[in-house]
C-alpha cells in the first residue's frame, strides 16, 4: 500500500512529533503508510487542528439571538432580516505572502471568498488588514507592493468590491509580514448549506480547477512552522491562483444551491482534499471513499499522496444525490468549470483512499479530524518590553516639516504624525481596489470610519470594520485586545451601526514559547470579555501562529472583523464637517501617550496601557451609534491612531476646512499634559461636528446618558491650530494635507 | 423597449448594468453564446475581466457568439454601449476606433472623477447637453485611451469624442483625455468611467443614469 518507502518523508520532516505519531500508530492500530501519514501531519498541523488554541477559543463567547451560523462551518453568518444573511468571516495568508507577495494575498482573497461561497452566500465585500516592516526597508515596500496589487487582481477580477480595512508598518513585521483577509457575503437563509456530508450512496464531486503539484504541504510546512532564512526555496509550496476560474466556479456553485441540486458544499483550502473530505465526513458523522484517479489531474504521474495534499486553488468538493448528477455536470460544463464524480458518501465512518480501485489509504475518520493532541500552553510574562525601540521623530519631523524643526514643538509633531505611514492615508493602496462594483457601497474607503452597504429588498444597511493595533497588543495583550474589539464597534457606531457579530484571526508568534503563550492567553481573554460586554458574538474565525523568525516574535496581532447593521443609510454621517460647525470630544476618552504612535516614534514604547473600564466605552458607542441614526451630526470621526490633533486634521482634510480646537478642559478632566492631550491615545474618543445651534441640545443629552461630552472648538479659516494648556499645533491646513497624502512617496522613494 | 447586457464568463459588473437599464426600461442578460437579439433594442457590453482577460482586455471576448450577433446589430443602427472591458471589447472588435493601453502608472485605478460631454449625435446622449459635467467613477487596470494622431483629429472634427475627463483628472494618461468615443453614425459609444455605477446618489452620483434613460426615452419616443 502506498507510495515505495524511501519516497516519503519520515514524520519528523513532515512536522509531527514522536509522541504525535506514536499516537496515530495506536489510533491506527499499526503504522501508517505513505498516503496516510500525509493526510496525518496535514491534518495535525497547527493551522488545521489548532491544536494550540483549540482550549483557548472556547473562552469565546458565540451565542446571539441574530446567529444563524457559527464557529465550525466554513463561515460565520448573522440573521439581518427579510430572509437575508450576510455571512463573514477573516483569514490569515501570512506565510505564502512572505515567500511570494503577490500570489501569497492573491489566494488569501480567492481562499476567504470560497469560504463564503460554500455556505452558499454571495460574496460583496473584502476588507483586508495588512502588516509590513517599516517602509525604509526595501523589502517592506517589496511585500507592500506585490500584496496590495495580488489583492487587488484577485478581488477586481472576480468582482466583489474591497471596501475597507486597514495597514500598519512596525519593525516587528519585518520578516513575516500578515496578510488577512475578510470576506462577507449575502445569502437567503432559506438557500444555505452547511458543510456536512450526509447520506450513504451519496457522490462526492470536485467541481472547479484540476489538481497540480502546486502547494503540496502548504499548512504544514509554510503555516505552522518558523520563517527561516533560505525560505525562497518554499515558492513552490506557494500556490497560484486564477481568479477566472474562482469567478466561473463561484456563480456556478451558487447556480447549483439556488437550484437545490447539492446536498452540502465544502471549499478546499489548506490540506486541500485530505481535509475538505475529512471535514465532511467528521461533521456529518459519515464515511468517505475516494478514488484518487479519478481526479483531474494537471501532470498525469501525480502520487496517491500529492493528490491528497494538493492545494491546488479554487476548487469545491460537494455532495450530490446520484440522480442529480448529470445535472451538476451539465451547470458545470455551462459555466465552464470542471466535475468529477470522484467517491461516495458511506456509512463506514471511515475516510479510505483508493488508486484505480486498488485501496491505498484507510483511516477513521475521528483519528483525522478530532483525535490530534491538543497542547495546554505554558504561558510567562516577559519580563520587560521584547521588542526593539528606536527613535524616528527626528527624521520624520525632518521629511515632514524640514530639517531647521524642533523635534518637541507640537506643530511639527503634528505633521511628523499625519505623515507616518500607519496613520498616513491608505488612499495609495485602496485606489487599487475595485470598491464599488455590486453598487451597494454607500460609504467607500476614508468617507467614514466604517464601510457602509446597502441590503437587498430593505431600506437598511450594514456597516463593516476591521481593526487590530498589535503595537497596543504587545503593551498590555488584555487591554489591547479589548481594544480591538471597541475600535471597531467604536468605527461602527460613527456610521449608526449595531454589531451583530465578529470575526477575529489571531495573529501570534510561536506558541510553544511561554512568553507568546502568555500574549495569545490575555488577548483571548480580552478578546472574550469586551464581547461579553458588549454583547456580540464570534461566528468564526482563524488562528496564525508561529509567525516569527530569528528575529523574534511580531507583534500579538489579534485582528477584529465586525459587521452591524443600520436603519438607514441616507442618514449615515461621513467624516467630512462643514465651515462653521462647531466640534465637540464625546465619550470617556482619557488621552495616554503608553503604546501612542507618538511614543513608538520617540522609542519610548514599554509594557502598560492605562486601565479601562469597557462598560463606559460601550456606553458611548451606543450613544454615539444613536446620534448618527439621528441625522444631527454632519460629522463623526472617533479618536485612534495619532490620537486628537490626528483625528481632528483628518477630519479639517475631510471637510476642506480649517479647526480653531481648545482642549484646556480636557487637560483639566483628565489631569494630563498638553502634548498628552493633543497626542496621546486610548479608546472612547469621538468627534462629533455639528451646526452651533444644535452643541447644547447635545451636551444635555449626553449629561443624560452618562456620557461626557466637550465642546471644544469649531471649523473655519485655512489653518488647523489646537492648543492643550501650554501646547499648541498650529499647521496649515494644506502642509497637514500634503503631509497625510504622502504615503506613495514612501512607498516609491524614486518618485 | 428591452436593454441586452452580454455577460460572458468572467464579466463583473453585468448584474449592476442590469439593474442600472431596469431603472428605466425593461432588460435581460445576454449569454456569450446566445446569437438572436431578437426583441432586444439596446445592447450593454459591460465591465469585468472577460475570459480571465490573461490575453489582452476584451482579445477574447470579441470573438464570442454573441458579439457576432451584436456587431450585426450595431451594423443595422441598434445603440451598443460599451462600459469599461465593454468599450475595450468594442475596439477590439473594430466597431470602436482606438485602443486602451494599460494605464500609464501601471495600477489598477478606481475613483471617481468628473468628465465633460461634448455634444455628439448618440442615442445614449439624447439627454445630455454640450458642456454637461458629470461624476462617475472610472476602475480599471488599462484604460489609457490611444489612437494615431490623425485618428484622434478625425475623431475631434467629426464630434466623435463624447466625453473627456476633467481637467487635472485623466487618471491613466489617455489621448487628449479622452473618456469615450463613438462610431461613426454615433449609435456604438464606448467609455472607460462606469454608468452603472452612478445611477444612486445614495452610493455616490445618479448621473450616469442619464446615459441608459437617454436610449429608453428616445427608443419609447419612436
Amino acid at each position: 500500500m502506498g507510495p515505495p518507502a524511501g519516497q516519503v518523508a519520515t514524520h519528523r520532516e513532515l512536522g509531527l512529533t514522536d509522541s504525535e505519531y506514536e499516537r496515530i500508530v495506536e489510533l491506527l492500530e499499526r503504522e501508517p503508510n505513505g498516503v496516510e501519514l500525509a493526510m496525518f501531519s496535514l491534518l495535525w498541523s497547527e493551522h488545521c487542528a489548532y491544536k494550540h488554541s483549540r482550549k483557548l477559543l472556547g473562552r469565546l463567547p458565540t451565542d446571539g439571538e441574530r446567529v444563524v451560523m457559527g464557529p465550525g462551518e466554513n463561515a460565520g453568518a448573522v440573521d439581518v432580516g427579510n430572509g437575508y444573511a450576510v455571512a463573514f468571516k477573516v483569514e490569515s495568508h501570512n506565510h505564502p505572502s512572505a515567500v511570494e507577495p503577490f500570489q501569497g494575498a492573491a489566494t488569501g482573497v480567492g481562499g476567504i471568498l470560497r469560504d463564503v461561497f460554500a455556505i452558499g452566500a454571495r460574496p460583496i465585500a473584502i476588507l483586508d488588514s495588512l502588516r509590513f516592516g517599516e517602509l525604509d526597508s526595501e523589502r517592506s515596500r517589496y511585500l507592500l507592493d506585490g500584496a496590495v496589487a495580488g489583492i487587488g487582481h484577485y478581488g477586481n477580477s472576480i468582482g466583489v468590491p474591497n471596501v475597507g480595512g486597514e495597514i500598519y508598518f512596525e519593525a516587528p513585521y519585518e520578516q513575516n509580514c500578515l496578510i488577512n483577509a475578510m470576506c462577507v457575503g449575502l445569502a437567503r437563509t432559506s438557500e444555505m448549506v452547511r458543510a456536512a456530508a450526509a447520506g450513504p450512496g451519496n457522490l462526492i464531486v470536485l467541481m472547479g480547477a484540476s489538481t497540480g503539484r502546486d502547494g503540496i504541504g502548504g499548512a504544514s510546512v509554510l503555516a505552522s512552522a518558523e520563517l527561516e532564512a533560505g525560505d525562497d526555496a518554499k515558492r513552490p509550496t506557494v500556490q497560484i491562483g486564477d481568479p477566472f476560474e474562482e469567478s466561473k466556479l463561484l456563480e456556478c456553485c451558487l447556480e447549483l444551491l439556488n437550484r437545490g441540486l447539492l446536498v452540502s458544499l465544502q471549499d478546499l483550502g489548506a490540506a486541500g482534499l485530505t481535509s475538505s473530505a475529512g471535514e465532511m465526513a467528521s461533521a456529518g458523522g459519515v464515511g468517505i471513499d475516494l478514488d484518487v484517479r479519478k481526479v483531474p489531474l494537471r501532470e498525469a504521474d501525480m502520487e496517491a499522496f500529492e493528490i491528497m495534499v494538493s492545494e491546488s486553488q479554487e476548487r469545491m468538493l460537494a455532495v450530490v444525490e446520484p440522480p442529480r448528477l448529470d445535472e451538476v455536470v451539465a451547470t458545470c460544463q455551462r459555466w465552464q468549470t470542471g466535475s468529477a464524480a470522484i467517491g461516495e458518501v458511506t456509512g463506514g465512518g471511515h475516510l479510505r483512499i483508493f488508486d484505480a480501485g486498488e485501496p491505498v489509504g484507510d483511516v477513521p475518520v475521528s483519528a483525522l479530524v478530532d483525535e490530534c493532541p491538543l497542547y495546554d500552553l505554558e504561558p510567562a510574562e516577559p519580563e520587560g518590553w521584547m521588542y526593539s525601540n528606536e527613535e524616528t521623530l527626528g527624521t520624520q519631523v525632518a521629511l515632514s516639516v524640514g530639517r531647521s524643526a524642533d523635534a518637541g514643538d507640537p506643530s511639527a509633531i503634528l505633521p511628523a504624525l499625519l505623515a507616518s505611514p500607519s496613520v498616513a492615508s491608505k488612499r495609495w493602496a485602496f485606489e487599487q481596489y475595485d470598491s464599488l462594483v455590486g453598487s451597494r457601497t454607500v460609504r467607500r474607503p476614508e468617507q467614514a470610519d466604517a464601510a457602509v452597504l446597502m441590503l437587498p429588498e430593505s431600506e437598511r444597511a450594514i456597516g463593516i470594520s476591521i481593526d487590530g493595533n498589535g503595537r497596543r497588543v504587545a503593551c498590555d495583550p488584555y487591554a489591547g485586545a479589548v481594544e480591538a474589539v471597541l475600535e471597531c464597534a467604536a468605527n461602527l457606531a460613527c456610521v449608526g451601526a449595531e454589531p451583530l457579530g465578529l470575526t477575529n484571526c489571531l495573529n501570534f508568534g510561536n506558541p510553544e514559547k511561554p512568553n507568546v503563550a502568555w500574549q495569545l492567553d490575555r488577548a483571548v481573554s480580552g478578546l472574550a470579555d469586551a464581547c461579553r460586554k458588549l454583547g456580540v458574538p464570534v461566528v468564526g474565525g482563524n488562528v496564525s501562529l508561529y509567525n516569527e523568525t530569528g528575529q523574534g516574535p511580531i507583534y500579538p496581532t489579534p485582528v477584529v472583523g465586525m459587521v452591524g447593521e443600520l436603519p438607514d443609510p441616507s442618514r449615515v454621517p461621513g467624516m467630512a464637517p462643514r465651515d462653521g460647525d462647531e466640534l465637540l470630544l464625546v465619550g470617556p476618552f482619557a488621552p495616554s501617550l503608553a503604546g501612542s504612535e507618538l511614543a513608538k516614534l520617540r522609542g519610548d514604547l514599554g509594557p502598560g496601557l492605562p486601565a479601562l473600564e469597557i462598560s463606559e466605552v460601550a456606553a458611548a458607542i451606543a450613544f454615539v451609534r444613536e446620534l448618527a441614526r439621528s441625522g444631527a451630526a454632519s460629522a463623526i470621526h472617533d479618536v485612534s491612531d495619532g490620537g486628537l490633533a490626528c483625528a481632528l486634521a483628518e477630519m479639517a482634510i475631510a471637510g476642506g476646512v480649517g479647526l480653531g480646537i481648545e482642549l484646556d478642559p480636557l487637560v483639566e478632566l483628565r489631569g494630563a499634559s498638553g502634548e498628552t492631550c493633543l497626542f496621546g491615545e486610548g479608546p472612547g474618543g469621538f468627534l462629533v461636528a455639528l451646526p452651533e445651534a444644535s452643541a447644547l441640545k447635545l451636551v444635555e443629552e449626553a449629561a443624560e446618558g452618562g456620557v461626557g461630552a466637550l465642546r471644544i472648538g469649531s471649523c473655519d479659516g485655512e489653518r488647523i491650530v489646537i492648543s492643550a494648556a501650554e501646547a499648541e499645533a498650529s499647521v496649515a491646513l494644506e502642509d497637514a494635507e500634503r503631509a497625510w497624502r504622502s504615503l506613495p512617496s514612501r512607498v516609491d522613494p524614486g518618485r | 423597449m428591452t436593454f441586452g447586457v452580454l455577460q460572458f464568463p468572467g464579466s463583473c459588473d453585468e448584474r449592476d448594468a442590469l439593474a442600472a437599464c431596469e431603472r428605466v426600461a425593461e432588460a435581460r442578460l445576454v449569454w456569450h453564446e446566445e446569437t438572436d437579439l431578437a426583441g432586444i433594442d439596446a445592447v450593454v457590453v459591460p465591465g469585468g475581466f472577460s475570459y480571465g482577460d490573461y490575453l489582452r482586455a476584451g482579445a477574447i471576448a470579441r470573438f464570442s457568439p454573441a458579439m457576432e450577433a451584436v456587431a450585426a446589430f450595431a451594423a443595422g443602427g441598434g445603440p451598443v454601449l460599451g462600459i469599461c472591458n465593454g468599450f475595450q471589447v468594442l475596439c477590439e472588435a473594430g466597431l470602436l476606433p482606438g485602443a486602451l493601453l494599460p494605464n500609464e502608472e501601471l495600477r489598477f485605478l478606481c475613483r471617481q472623477v468628473e468628465l465633460g460631454y461634448e455634444g455628439t449625435d448618440s442615442p445614449w446622449a439624447s439627454e445630455l447637453s454640450d458642456g454637461d459635467a458629470l461624476s462617475i467613477p472610472v476602475k480599471h487596470m488599462s484604460g489609457r485611451y490611444f489612437a494615431p494622431d490623425d485618428v484622434l483629429d478625425e475623431l475631434e472634427s467629426s464630434g466623435r469624442v463624447a466625453f473627456r475627463y476633467a481637467e487635472g483628472q485623466n487618471p491613466n494618461g489617455s489621448a487628449r483625455d479622452i473618456a469615450g468615443v463613438t462610431n461613426e453614425s454615433g449609435n456604438v459609444l464606448g467609455l472607460m468611467p462606469h454608468p452603472e455605477h452612478a445611477v444612486d446618489p445614495l452610493t455616490g452620483s445618479a448621473d450616469g443614469l442619464k446615459l441608459f434613460s437617454s436610449v429608453a426615452s428616445l427608443l419609447a419616443a419612436a
